[in-house]
């Protein structure tokens, strides 16, 4: 049995890395060590004080050290999304 | 009760530095379809139906849900997941889905034919 990332490839993917951060972007590739690509990706920051903040990052390559979770995001469920309401603490960092 | 039958199978090439055995894979592969609460060193808990896992014992849970979303409102629009195996602290699991002495037996004897 394999747990391939082969059925998230080109669905839009949230990446939760290892420094605590949320990458949301197309998943156009990976291997065996979990490297990435991501394609139209952006950084969702959150903050207990503002709403969500987007900051665009474009085509990128994530090593697969730094991978924790690898979400397939629902496109209805996230449009439906009020982002700018939102207030959450950051997610922590892996402590290993 | 579950009639585990946990095969020890040896990896013979490179191995990325893991363990050369499988039993906790195999243990994983026998709860595919049950639901468990798993646990990652950033003290994220998500509760998800165990899809897949593999020999790195990365995780694959569908219709997730994290056990306290008001704090971690990050994942609300995701279903499912794939979860690295290097940032799994915990996998919670009911104890009725376990043998807890045939785990054991197992682990043990794992454990003693790594020391040869």
């Amino acid at each position: 049995m394999s747990t391939a990332l082969e059925s998230y490839i080109n669905r839009t993917v949230a990446v939760v890395t290892s420094d605590g951060r949320m990458i949301v972007g197309t998943l156009k590739g990976f291997d065996q060590t979990i490297n990435l690509i991501l394609d139209e990706s952006h950084e969702r920051v959150f903050s207990s004080s503002q709403g969500v903040e987007q900051v665009v990052l474009g085509l990128y390559i994530v090593r697969g050290d730094n991978v924790a979770v690898i979400g397939e995001i629902d496109e209805d469920t996230d449009s439906s999304l009020d982002l700018g309401n939102i207030r959450a603490e950051p997610l922590n960092s892996i402590v290993h | 009760m579950l009639d585990l039958q946990l095969q020890i199978t040896y990896l013979n090439d490179y191995t990325f530095g893991f363990i050369k055995t499988l039993l906790f894979y195999s243990f994983f592969k026998s709860l595919v379809g049950k639901d468990v609460v798993v646990e990652l060193k950033n003290d994220l808990s998500i509760c998800g139906t165990l899809h897949s896992v593999d020999q790195y014992l990365n995780i694959k849970l569908t219709d997730i849900s994290v056990t306290d979303p008001e704090k971690y409102p990050h994942m609300l629009s995701v279903k499912n997941c794939f979860i690295r195996g290097s940032v799994v602290r915990y996998v919670q699991l009911p104890a009725d889905e376990v043998d807890t002495q045939l785990l054991q037996d197992a682990a043990r004897k794992e454990a003693l034919q790594q020391k040869q």
